[in-house]
């Protein structure tokens, strides 16, 4: 077989029935307004920490939905609490107690 | 020596008090660091202790910062307070009139009336007895109106009160009964004895009828009972405050303050705590139900019951220190409270890239975060800074840097540290003398934490000396403004009359209801960690309501964040005190491009 420099990518599928949910439950359990994200991207958009790194809130949004914690470790390290995002929120995010949540998660054994 | 059986229970919760108290400050005393304690002990043999004694005799016996609230709620803590501190002083002086003894025990002067009924022929005598009935019937005014408070608060100035828990109830009533008591032994007294004055001879005839001899000796046991009660519960309940007050007047003025979560400074800020509520109506989540305000934050504190909602559920907007009586610093015990066990995970800041090469400049503008939300602001600091002919540069203008504080207030020292590191590295390669900043959040924090050699100002500050020096011209316009002070650069960095001074110049500048110290939180504040969105806009709608706007043709504001958070709920235009200034402008005269030393001594 030709070298063309590259390779078939193996399949990475996310079952979502399947997916592991206790980062993003616990913070919804006591942030309710998790849920109300419309992953419209304007926290990404305004956010201060993106000026050096790839932190976005609505990608941070998706990944812990999609139950993929070692890449929401990598984004939200990045938080400087700065609360743009939280203004700029169309659906009134409380993005900074998220944020806080979402450390406070990590640092249980759960994840 | 003269003794009676029932001095005891008096005579038992004196004791338990005063050995309470002693082994209480003790305690916080020796926890104190040595610099700390060598602060004490200057304060003691230096003229300063006096400032202390005076505020003591102001605060604790006078009241006069709860006269401030309401005159009638000030006047039943002074009927209380100095009325029993007199009482006390008067008898102890009628004692040594009568007394064989040089050396009375504590209780002779409290019950002197049982100890020596033939006082009122004395010399003297008519004139203490007078005195000691005038200063009991100030107190029962003050005991009435106490009584009156918990049904009609609304009249001492007060829409919501404290809820009390039980011990607290307990010493409320016994101390209630306390002068109703000694009203009744002295009347009996005066019955039998006629020894006693308008007061106590006027309310023995009426009891005469009863049979005063039998009745005399229980009411003195009443008497004592009561006043047992109240010293046996006062360590365990909200009038720890009164001994632990003397304390923290002594401790403040000496310098000392709290530094980190559980210093015995905040220890003593704890137990000064009145619970007398006047906190509660300060405070604007009180509007929301919210029962968050010192008061409560304290007592969960100090019986060490679940408080995590309290902690983070604060504005942190300084209006419940600014009202204190006793003046705690609540929001510095919230702030270091924050930093314990909610540290984040881990952070990892690449700041190091692609950091612009700053040019030397004088004067160094940091917009901050919040303003990149209002570009009209840096727009219209761009244009003042132009007109005014210096050189300068923006340190965040291609990318936006943060200065530290939104970590700080959210109790992130370890990654706060960092960003301040980085930042101040950013501030000091430019060499600018003077760093002027949009946002007073960043402004307070370059005050504080930085440490920097260039003079940081605020923008309304800076306008100021600029408009001081007609290093720019505006125009008069006819429009009415209202002026609303930012909590961390009012109540925070005390920036209360350089924004006036500016405005003044340009408009019409009306009063609010809520100036400077007193003024109101947007409900933005980045202080409150546990409230949402829709929350804050409740507040800042209260806000507006509370200053009247409408009344005005624009809603002037000297930060970012408040005005953003008003913009999305004000019927009137809001605008950064920086757009009023260059939406105003003249050309100024080019030729006065001198340099700006002037400012730096100056500010």
């Amino acid at each position: 077989m030709p070298d063309f420099g590259f390779s078939i990518q193996s399949s990475q599928p996310i079952d979502l029935d399947k997916t592991y949910r206790a980062v993003y439950n616990f913070v919804k359990e006591k942030e309710p307004s998790i849920q109300r994200c419309i992953y419209c991207g304007a926290c990404g958009a305004t956010c201060t920490a993106a000026n050096f790194s790839q932190m976005s809130l609505r990608k941070v949004n998706l990944l812990l939905l999609r139950g993929q914690i070692a890449e929401v470790r990598q984004l939200v390290e990045h938080c400087l609490l700065c609360g743009k995002c939280m203004l700029v929120c169309p659906r009134n995010v409380n993005t900074r107690k998220m944020i806080l949540l979402i450390h406070q998660a990590l640092k249980m054994p759960l994840s | 020596m003269k003794f009676d059986w029932f001095v005891i229970p008096f005579l038992a919760g004196l004791t338990f008090v005063f050995g309470f108290c002693c082994i209480k400050f003790y305690l916080w005393i020796q926890r104190l660091s040595r610099g700390e304690k060598a602060l004490l002990k200057k304060h003691f043999f230096s003229p300063s202790l006096w400032v202390s004694i005076k505020e003591i005799f102001n605060e604790s016996l006078l009241h006069r910062k709860i006269f401030r609230t309401n005159a009638l709620l000030g006047y039943m803590h002074t009927s209380l307070a100095f009325g029993w501190f007199l009482l006390i002083v008067l008898g102890n002086i009628e004692v040594k009139f009568y007394s064989h003894y040089s050396v009375n025990p504590p209780y002779v002067p409290i019950f002197l009336n049982y100890f020596e009924p033939n006082t009122a022929p004395h010399f003297f005598g008519r004139g203490f007895r007078f005195l000691m009935d005038f200063l009991l019937l100030i107190i029962l005014s003050g005991v009435a109106l106490a009584y009156l408070k918990r049904f009609q608060p609304n009249r001492f100035g007060m829409r919501r009160t404290m809820q009390h828990q039980v011990l607290d109830k307990l010493a409320i009533i016994s101390l209630w009964c306390i002068f109703p008591a000694r009203l009744l032994a002295e009347s009996f007294s005066a019955a039998l004895y006629h020894n006693g004055s308008f007061l106590t001879n006027t309310v023995g005839k009426w009891l005469s009828f009863l049979p005063v001899d039998n009745l005399i000796y229980p009411a003195w046991w009443g008497y004592s009972i009561v006043l047992g009660i109240f010293f046996f519960s006062l360590p365990f309940s909200r009038y720890m405050h009164i001994p632990t007050e003397v304390l923290l007047i002594i401790l403040r003025n000496a310098g000392i303050r709290s530094r980190y979560f559980n210093h015995p400074f905040q220890q003593v800020d704890i137990y000064a705590c009145s619970r007398c509520g006047i906190c509660i109506d300060a405070c604007q989540l009180s509007t929301l139900g919210y029962a968050t305000q010192p008061a409560y934050y304290l007592r969960s504190l100090r019986y060490k019951t679940q408080h995590n909602e309290l902690t983070e559920n604060c504005l942190l907007c300084g209006r419940c220190v600014e009202a204190c009586p006793v003046g705690i610093f609540s929001t510095d015990i919230r702030s270091h409270e924050r930093t314990l066990g909610h540290e984040m995970n881990s952070v990892h800041y690449n700041f190091s890239k692609n950091i612009p090469k700053q040019k030397n400049v004088e004067v160094l503008y940091f917009a901050g975060c919040m303003s990149h939300l209002v570009p009209g602001i840096k727009k219209a600091m761009t244009s003042i800074l132009n007109q005014s002919g210096c050189s300068w540069s923006m340190l965040d203008e291609q990318e936006t840097v943060c200065c530290g504080r939104p970590l700080l207030l959210a109790g992130q020292i370890t990654a706060a540290n960092q960003v301040i590191m980085h930042t101040r590295s950013l501030i000091e390669r430019s060499h600018a003398r003077i760093l002027v900043t949009s946002c007073p959040i960043c402004f307070k924090t370059f005050k504080e934490n930085y440490r920097l050699n260039a003079n940081v100002l605020h923008h309304s500050q800076f306008i100021k000396h600029l408009q001081d020096e007609q290093r720019i011209v505006t125009q008069r316009i006819s429009a009415h403004v209202k002026y609303h002070d930012p909590c961390e650069l009012g109540r925070g960095m005390n920036v209360y009359n350089e924004p006036r001074e500016v405005l003044s110049h340009i408009a019409h500048l009306l009063p609010t209801n809520h100036e400077k110290n007193k003024s109101l939180c947007c409900g933005g504040s980045l202080g409150n960690i546990f409230i949402d969105v829709d929350s804050k806009l409740q507040i800042a709608t209260n806000t507006l309501q509370q200053m009247d706007i409408r009344s005005a043709d624009y809603l002037i504001t000297a930060c970012p964040l408040c005005q953003k958070t008003f913009s999305a709920v004000s019927p009137i235009p809001v605008k950064d005190i920086a757009q009023l200034v260059a939406d105003n402008l003249l050309l100024a005269n080019a030729e006065n491009k001198n340099n700006y030393a002037m400012i730096s001594e100056n500010a």
